[in-house]
Formats: structure tokens, C-alpha cells, sequence
């Protein structure tokens, strides 16, 4: 494997700065360890070669003409979730139903990597519309957990989350509904951040739960999430949700951070996260990460959040409700896939047809539950005390904000399960999201980093940070400084330890 | 199609029955762009190509709200007498249908920005009826389908169907009326002059085209009996789309006719939609509505709520413009006009072109003059609207001002108006084209005088001799010679100064 696809986001941007090596040798690198492990891996589902090495040249123009680089992360290569619209590739969000559609526009986050001088290598895998905490849901195949190619990657940003772990990319797009940014990072040994609701914008993200999505930067080190998130953050006039503030300036956060002094930082443990169902060797890693925050010099305080049991119900009325209504627009009549239609069948019956094979079973079953919960008479019992649910889990975020500047928790309560594990059981599969949907609910940013190995099946295990709204820079600052002393007390980063993958070729 | 329905005679409807009415009235407005996204709003454009990745609902697309589309919803709340919203959200109205092309619409459900208003509705005896408005609320118009092969025109039955995009998205505000009760034999000519008092109320807001031969006005009207000893409402029936002003009157009469005598049988009405036939007159049995869709509702969470202040509201208060009705009673008095005349000039539907001619300068007799007898003469012939004459009030008063100046003569004043409307140019400049000036140099006269004089020896003599009316001979040779273009009492004068000299 090149040594480039080892190197952080910040080292390969300075070095092609440095004209210690062109993008266009980064770019051919990393499509190299494409074309070499992702056969096993499985994280793309489209691999954009020649538009990549497009952007990589013209970054290298760039350099070559003396011109102050469009970025700090300008010629780095990163793997887009496929959720997210980019003309010239297919955008399929992992389903059949869009099978083959390209886009006629980008995102805004799509334009704002791409003028920033990003590489854009391809799209990843991920569950079906972005539902699922494993890619199995994907109609193309699931993707494979680099640390253990038996296992998940998480969902349903598993294709990028395995793409850092698997060195096939320096950097990463991942969309959190639920904690698809954050359960794939912390599964992976990598690095995930959901920014505050609003603070990324979401135009161009083909949507699942429109007061629940948002795009997030995911990377192997919290400096490269840093410097990816200030290029996608920020206002965007073409979403009526955006924020309109400055991007909360993260990366110097890190720079503080990374000095490793938390004194005068309080930190919250959330009581409710723990017992049942949380895997013993989670909870060790968990237990030495707040010791080492203390260590830090941070104050550990228990905080009790009591509606966040009810989190995970609620959010399987609000997101399947609202998904249902965001994908009656695949309807057969104007792109994606058509099933049926013999000139003889109606509008309705192709209609039918087309998205009873366009969909599979897990979009089906949450159509399905959101159609129920939305209908007349039984509104107010399941979306309305839902809603409710929602206040009064902001209500614990206010009140625990009140004493302390963050919480903590694990990602998610076990490691990496094997995959086909939990196929056909969506209850233990709704479980993986347990520890990162109230922060959603809430809106808040919150982000997973890797805590230490698993003693029990030494699988990565993630730390959740979260943070009240638009204070991003509060989780990055704890966020680095705990990765300075966890690689210090761990003898190097967590992700150096991933096992070596078998080249295909 | 089923048999003709039975029809009770109308006098019989209203000795057994009170009608009910309820009006749904959707407003395209005239913004330049649609609701949530930048695409302009033109009526006719080719097919499919007023359209973006929102209005056409592609996957990650996103909904911008139209601020201009929330300051009109208001000022139509406003001068609807609504009370304003401080806080409302869009909803989202989940149902498939092929020219929809989220299959859902964005509209407002429980929380419309503008509730609790009525308008004064006048008759034509001038008899004003007071209609509560239920609300007043924002969405956005569909797309439109054209189904082909079928006999009706509906989808079923089509061979085929296309869907046009371009209107998808356009700004429409809904107008709900409380139901309207005590109307009896009048509920059709209530239902006529509502939708017609909210039109103008529409056009003087300068918020919407107001055509409905266009749809950018479309009214819905529900239509129920009770009994004369009944307690409770009947069932209603919703006649959709209902696309002019007479057809409108025509519908609720028909619909009151025809339930009157399913409830004379012992029948049952069913809450259905009915389709309105304008060549018939008749309505016929639609979808029926007890098993029409669960349009789960829910708020959107695409957008942000609208929480418009006070002072927004306050300041849009002082943009509407003067009312219908009180500008009627301001003209009425201000040119100095019977009932019966005013209510002349509204049926030729020419108050506000000779508002706007008097406006341009023109005096209100001459203006009203021109429009009432020779323009709407011209309008009638052409079968066209007063106002969609090609002549407009600017050029209307300029022709007032040049015959006042003594330019023209009232002839030639007609012949430039025939040139204006037949695209010839401005007024002055058809006088200039078609050389319609009245000669009024004198020296151009004489030497046409002294020529006709000197063609007829014999006329100047009796001229002479103190025959002074034989002077007209040689008038009618002046006016000849000049084409009619001299002021006819100057040429006598001149002939007697010459015969004379």
C-alpha cells in the first residue's frame, strides 16, 4: 500500500503544497487501493476515476501557477455518501429505485467541496434511503467492516466509514439521521461529527427525515473532520432550515484542544447510558476514556437525562412519518426505475408495481409505520406525543447544559456486529442507534471518536461528544484533546492498528 | 353517462328547501416567480421548461418560501377583514397523483395566516350581503395533466396522459368561506356575485390576473339543502372547478335543482365532487368523498415557521389599495352617475378604463362617452373584454384632448381611434399618418376659397348680390378640395370675406 493513503487529510494537503507530491499521485494512489481492496471491502458503489483525476490536475495547476490554494484540504481525495446528488455519477441512495439516475445538479455541500479543491472519488455504500445501522440494507450488497470483514461497518454510512478505515480515502461525507455519521465511526475506529441541525446545509441530500438529516464531515483524525467541516458548514440560501451564522470555528478549537488541558471543562456523564445491553468490553473502553478526560483536568459530573429512554420510540414515529412522505415522490414518472408499464396497466398499478420492487423491505416496513403514524385519528397518539417526546428531550439537553459544557457516552452500545446477525430482527437492529438519537431529536451536534479497543473482542469502540447547539466548539476541543492522550497511552492512533486487507489483484 | 337527473322546478326548491353555500376560491397569484423555488410564473410557455430540481420535487431538492407570495396572502387576508397569523407553519398534504410531483402538496393545514374575515357582496338591486370568510391560506398549484383518448377528458378512459410542469409550484392562495346561509332563492346570484366582488377585491390588489378563463381564479362550490323545518345542514356536494362567473350561478342553481329532487324521492345525497358541464349546465357525479384519501397531514419540515410582526402587517395594511364597493360609491358621485348608469358601466365591465382615461386627463362625460358607445361597440364586434381592447386610456385621452384643443373634429377623432386599433401607432402619430389634422392656416384656405370661387363665376355672383346662402356650393367644393379636413364654419366665413373683397 502507497504510504499517501496512510497520511491524514492535513499532511497530504500540505505536501501538495509543499510540491512534495502532485494530487494527481495522491488521487491515482488512492484509486490504486480502490481497485485493490475494495473488491472485499465493498464502500463504493461508484468509483468516478476520470472526474477525479480532472480535480486532482487542476488543483495541481493551481500549484504549478503559484495560486494560493482554494482550501487547506485542497487535492485530498474523499468518498461521498451516495445520498448526497453529484453530476456525472449516479446517485442511487443505496436503493433500486434510483438505480442508474444521475442527478442534473450538486449539492450545495457537492459545489462547496469541489470549489475547496476536494477530490471527489466516488460514491459510498449505505443502507437503503440511509436507513439501517449496517449497509446490509443496501440494495447492492452490504459493505464489509475493514477491522473484520465478517462484520458491519455501521450504517447507514457504512461505505464511509469502511472507505477511511480501509485507506481508501483521506476523507469522508456521511449524513446522520439517527447516528449514521457517528455508530459507522465508532464500529470503524474512525472519526464522525453531526453538526448542529441547520449548520450544514442540506440541499442535495436526497432526503429520509427532512427535521432530522444532516451532513457531516468523517475522517480518521478530529483535525481532518475540523477542516472538512469549515468547508461545508455555513449558511445556504437554498435551505430555508440552514443556520444563518458563521461556521463555528472548529479547527482552531482542535488546535486548543490538541494541547491536552481540559482544566475548567465540565463534562457530563449520561447516567441512562449504561447497563443493559451495553457490551462490557464498551463500557471498560468507555470508563477509561472519561478517566482519561479527567485526567485531562476536566470535571466529571453524572448527569440524569430521564426522557432519553423514550428517544429511540419517538424517533421511529417522527422519521418513518416523515420519510413517508418524502419518498412518495418515487413514483415511476419522472426517474428512477419503471416496473410494469406494458402501455396496457394504469398510471397507479405502474406506480404500484415499480415501488414494490423498488423498495426493499426495511424503506417498506417504515412507509409503512409513517403512514400509519401520520393517518387521520391516530395523529395525535403517535407523530403529536412523539413531537412531545421531542420537547422534553431538549428539555434534559437544556437542563444538563445548564451544569455542564458536554456529555459524554458511548456511541453506541456494542462493537461490530457480525453481518446477518441482526437482518431479521429490526428492534436489535433500532438498538445500535440507542446513545446517538437523542442528540438528534434535540438537534444538537455530537460526534463519535475512537475510544480504545474492545478488551472482550478487541473491535473499535467509540467516545460520544456532544454539545449544545452551534457550540461545535466545545465537543472538537475535548474531542482533540482526548486523541492526543489516547494515542499517547495507546502507543499511536487507533486506526494504524487496523488489520492489513488482502490486495485483489 | 347516466340519464339526466331529475330536477324539481325552482320555485318548488325554494318553498321546501334553504340552500347552504360554501365557496372555495384558489388564487394564482401574479408574483414574478413560483412559491418555493426561482422559476418564473408565465401562463403558456412551452411545456416543461418553467421548471427546476424543486418544482419538479427531485430527490434533495429543497423549498424556499416566496416572501412576496406571504405579502400578498396577507394583504388579501387583510382586505378580507382576516385577523393576520403572529405564527403559522406549512403542511404537507400527502396524496398521489401523477402532476403532483412531490405526491405531496405544500399547503397550510390548522394554521392558515389569515382567519375570521368577511366581504360585503353586492346585488344587483343593491341589496349587500355580508359573507364570513372562513380563511385564507398559502399553497402551491400542481402541474397540469391532458389526458388523451378518453371521452371525457378525465383520466379514465385515457389512452394516454401528459403532464405539464411549469404550473407546478405557482403561488395560490385559498379563500374558504364560512357556510353561507339565508339566501334562499338568491344563493345562485350570491354565489355569482361573491365570486365577482372577490375577483375585483383581487384585481384592485393587483395580486393575481384574476382570468378565470385562464384558472388563475377557480372556484369550488359546495352546495347543500335543508328543510324548511330542518334543524341541521344537508349533505353537501363540491362542484370543482367551476370556471366562470355565470357558471358559477348556473352550478349552485343546477345542484340546487337536482338534490332538491333526490330529497322530494326520499333519497340520500352523497358527499361527492361533481364536475361542472358548461354546455350543459348540469354537474355529474365525481369521486366520492367518504372514501376520499387521509391526506395525513403534517407540518413541513422543510420550512420554517412564518411568525409575520406586527409592524409587517400593520405596514402592508397601508399598502391596500381603496375597496371595490367604496370606490363604486366614490365614482358614482364624483361623475355624477345614476344607479342605473353605474350599474351600465359595471356590466360592460368599463369603470376602470374610464377611471383610468379620466386619470390620463380626460373629463369624465368624455371618457365615459367614448368607452360606453363607440369602444364597447368596437369590443362587442371583436368579442374581446373593454380592457383587452388594443386602445388604452392614455390613448383614449389624448384623442379627448385633441378634439378639446380643436385638432380634430369628433370624425376625425374616430378615425384615429380606428387607427390606434388597428395598431397604427399613437394617437398623434396616426393623425400624422393618416394626414387628419383639421386645416386651420388660413392661407391654405384662401387659396383653396379663391379656387372653388373661381371655378363657379355664377355662385360668386349670387354671393355678391347678397345671396349669402348660396355660399354652401361653394363650402361643400372646400371641403372636398381639402378632404374634409377644415373646420367647415371657418371656410364659410372665409368665402363671404373673399366673394367680398
Amino acid at each position: 500500500m502507497s504510504e499517501l493513503t496512510r497520511m491524514t487529510a492535513a499532511e497530504l494537503a500540505a505536501k501538495i503544497q509543499a510540491k512534495e507530491v502532485s494530487a494527481v499521485e495522491v488521487t491515482q494512489a488512492h484509486l490504486d487501493r480502490i481497485a485493490d481492496v475494495d473488491p472485499a471491502v465493498h464502500a463504493f458503489l461508484h468509483v468516478s476515476t476520470d472526474s477525479a483525476l480532472a480535480q486532482a490536475r487542476a488543483v495541481d495547476e493551481d500549484v504549478a501557477a503559484g495560486n494560493q490554494p482554494a482550501s487547506p484540504l485542497a487535492g485530498v481525495p474523499l468518498a461521498l455518501k451516495d445520498v448526497v446528488t453529484m453530476q456525472g455519477a449516479p446517485t442511487t441512495v443505496g436503493s433500486r429505485m434510483l438505480e442508474g439516475w444521475e442527478p442534473p445538479y450538486d449539492a450545495t455541500i457537492t459545489t462547496r467541496m469541489l470549489e475547496a479543491g476536494i477530490v471527489i472519488l466516488g460514491k459510498t455504500n449505505m443502507d437503503e434511503f440511509a436507513m439501517g445501522s449496517s449497509t446490509e440494507n443496501s440494495a447492492y450488497g452490504p459493505t464489509h467492516n475493514p477491522w473484520d470483514l465478517d462484520r458491519i461497518p455501521g450504517g447507514s454510512g457504512g461505505g464511509s466509514s469502511a472507505a477511511l478505515a480501509s485507506f481508501e480515502a483521506a476523507l469522508a461525507i456521511g449524513t446522520d439521521t439517527g447516528g449514521s455519521i457517528r455508530q459507522p465511526g465508532a464500529v470503524t475506529g474512525t472519526v464522525g461529527v453531526k453538526p448542529t441541525y441547520g449548520g450544514v446545509s442540506r440541499y442535495g441530500l436526497v432526503a429520509f427525515s427532512s427535521s432530522l438529516d444532516q451532513a457531516g464531515p468523517c475522517a480518521r483524525t478530529v483535525m481532518d473532520a475540523a477542516l472538512l467541516h469549515e468547508v461545508i458548514g455555513g449558511h445556504d440560501p437554498l435551505d430555508a432550515t440552514s443556520i444563518n451564522e458563521p461556521v463555528p470555528p472548529v479547527v482552531q478549537a482542535v488546535r486548543e484542544g490538541a494541547i491536552g488541558d481540559l482544566r475548567g471543562v465540565k463534562i457530563g456523564v449520561v447516567k441512562e447510558f449504561s447497563g443493559e445491553g451495553y457490551d462490557p468490553g464498551v463500557m471498560v473502553s468507555f470508563n477509561e476514556a472519561v478517566e482519561q478526560l479527567r485526567v485531562l483536568g476536566a470535571e466529571i459530573v453524572e448527569i440524569s437525562c430521564p426522557h432519553f429512554k423514550y428517544a429511540l420510540s419517538a424517533y421511529y414515529l417522527i422519521a418513518p412519518s416523515e420519510c413517508s412522505s418524502n419518498l412518495a415522490r418515487f413514483d415511476a414518472m419522472r426517474y428512477g426505475i419503471r416496473v410494469g408499464d406494458n402501455g396496457e396497466r394504469s398510471a397507479e398499478e405502474v406506480m404500484s408495481l415499480t415501488r414494490e420492487a423498488g423498495f426493499g423491505a426495511e424503506v417498506k416496513r417504515r412507509i409503512m409505520i409513517g403512514t400509519y403514524a401520520l393517518s387521520s385519528g391516530y395523529y395525535d397518539a403517535y407523530y403529536g406525543s412523539a413531537q412531545k417526546v421531542r420537547t422534553l428531550i431538549k428539555r434534559d439537553f437544556d437542563a444538563a447544559y445548564e451544569k455542564v459544557d458536554v456529555l459524554v457516552s458511548p456511541t453506541t452500545p456494542t462493537t461490530a456486529f457480525p453481518i446477518g446477525e441482526r437482518a431479521d430482527n429490526p428492534m436489535a437492529m433500532y438498538l445500535a442507534d440507542l446513545c446517538t438519537i437523542p442528540a438528534s431529536m434535540a438537534g444538537h451536534p455530537a460526534m463519535s471518536v475512537p475510544s480504545k479497543l474492545s478488551g472482550i473482542d478487541g473491535l473499535p469502540v467509540g467516545l460520544q461528544i456532544m454539545a449544545p447547539a452551534l457550540q461545535e466548539t466545545r465537543m472538537y476541543r475535548v474531542a482533540a484533546a482526548y486523541e492526543v492522550a489516547r494515542n499517547e497511552s495507546d502507543g499511536g492512533p487507533l486506526i494504524s492498528r487496523v488489520p492489513e486487507l488482502e490486495v485483489a489483484r | 353517462m347516466t340519464a339526466a337527473a331529475e330536477l324539481m322546478d325552482y320555485d318548488e326548491v325554494i318553498e321546501r328547501f334553504d340552500p347552504v353555500l360554501g365557496l372555495e376560491v384558489h388564487v394564482e397569484l401574479s408574483t414574478s416567480t413560483k412559491m418555493f423555488c426561482g422559476c418564473p410564473v408565465v401562463f403558456g410557455a412551452e411545456p416543461n421548461t418553467q421548471v427546476c430540481p424543486t418544482c419538479l420535487g427531485l430527490p434533495g431538492a429543497l423549498p424556499v418560501v416566496n416572501a412576496k407570495g406571504i405579502e400578498a396572502a396577507i394583504r388579501i387576508g387583510l382586505a378580507l377583514n382576516c385577523e393576520i397569523a403572529e405564527w403559522c407553519r406549512f403542511a404537507r398534504k400527502n396524496y398521489f397523483y401523477p402532476d403532483m410531483p412531490k405526491n405531496f402538496q405544500t399547503s397550510q393545514y390548522d394554521e392558515p395566516i389569515a382567519f375570521n374575515g368577511w366581504l360585503d357582496v353586492e346585488l344587483e338591486d343593491g341589496t349587500v350581503v355580508r359573507v364570513d370568510i372562513e380563511r385564507a391560506h398559502m399553497e402551491e398549484d400542481t402541474g397540469k395533466s391532458l389526458h388523451v383518448g378518453g371521452s371525457t377528458g378525465r383520466i379514465h378512459g385515457a389512452e394516454h396522459s401528459l403532464l405539464d410542469y411549469n404550473r407546478a409550484g405557482v403561488p395560490l392562495i385559498e379563500i374558504v368561506t364560512k357556510p353561507i346561509t339565508g339566501t334562499g332563492a338568491r344563493a345562485p346570484e350570491v354565489a355569482r356575485a361573491y365570486v365577482t366582488a372577490l375577483r375585483d377585491l383581487l384585481r384592485a390588489l393587483e395580486v393575481s390576473d384574476v382570468r378565470m378563463d385562464q384558472g388563475s381564479v377557480r372556484c369550488d362550490a359546495n352546495v347543500s339543502l335543508m328543510a324548511k323545518d330542518a334543524t341541521e345542514f344537508g349533505t353537501r356536494t363540491e362542484t370543482k372547478n367551476v370556471n366562470s362567473l355565470r357558471s358559477v350561478e348556473r352550478a349552485v342553481r343546477f345542484e340546487m335543482t337536482r338534490q332538491a329532487a333526490v330529497l322530494a324521492e326520499g333519497g340520500t345525497i352523497r358527499l361527492e365532487t361533481r364536475h361542472f358541464d358548461e354546455s350543459t349546465g348540469s354537474t355529474s357525479s365525481g369521486r366520492p368523498k367518504e372514501t376520499s384519501e387521509d391526506y395525513r397531514y403534517f407540518p413541513e419540515p422543510d420550512l420554517v415557521p412564518i411568525a409575520p410582526s406586527r409592524e409587517w402587517v400593520e405596514e402592508l395594511r397601508k399598502t391596500l389599495p381603496e375597496m371595490p364597493a367604496a370606490r363604486r360609491k366614490r365614482i358614482q358621485v364624483e361623475w355624477n352617475l345614476t344607479d342605473l348608469e353605474l350599474r351600465d358601466l359595471l356590466n360592460v365591465g368599463a369603470v376602470d378604463v374610464i377611471a383610468a382615461t379620466v386619470d390620463a386627463g380626460a373629463s369624465p362625460a368624455e371618457a365615459r362617452a367614448w368607452w360606453v358607445s363607440h369602444l364597447a361597440q368596437e369590443a362587442n364586434t371583436r368579442g374581446v373584454e373593454l380592457a383587452d381592447l388594443p386602445i388604452t386610456p392614455a390613448q383614449v385621452a389624448d384623442v379627448i384632448k385633441l378634439v378639446a384643443a380643436g385638432t380634430l373634429t369628433n370624425k376625425l377623432a374616430r378615425s384615429v381611434v380606428e387607427g390606434v386599433l388597428a395598431g397604427e401607432g399613437e394617437p398623434v402619430e396616426v393623425v400624422e399618418k393618416r394626414g387628419l389634422k383639421v386645416v386651420s392656416d388660413d392661407s391654405a384656405l384662401i387659396v383653396a376659397v379663391d379656387e372653388a370661387l373661381a371655378g363657379q363665376p355664377d355662385v360668386l355672383e349670387k354671393i355678391r348680390s347678397g345671396k349669402v346662402a348660396a355660399a354652401g356650393a361653394i363650402v361643400g367644393a372646400v371641403m372636398k378640395a381639402t378632404k374634409g379636413q377644415a373646420d367647415a364654419k371657418r371656410v364659410r366665413e372665409l368665402i363671404l370675406e373673399r366673394a367680398n373683397a
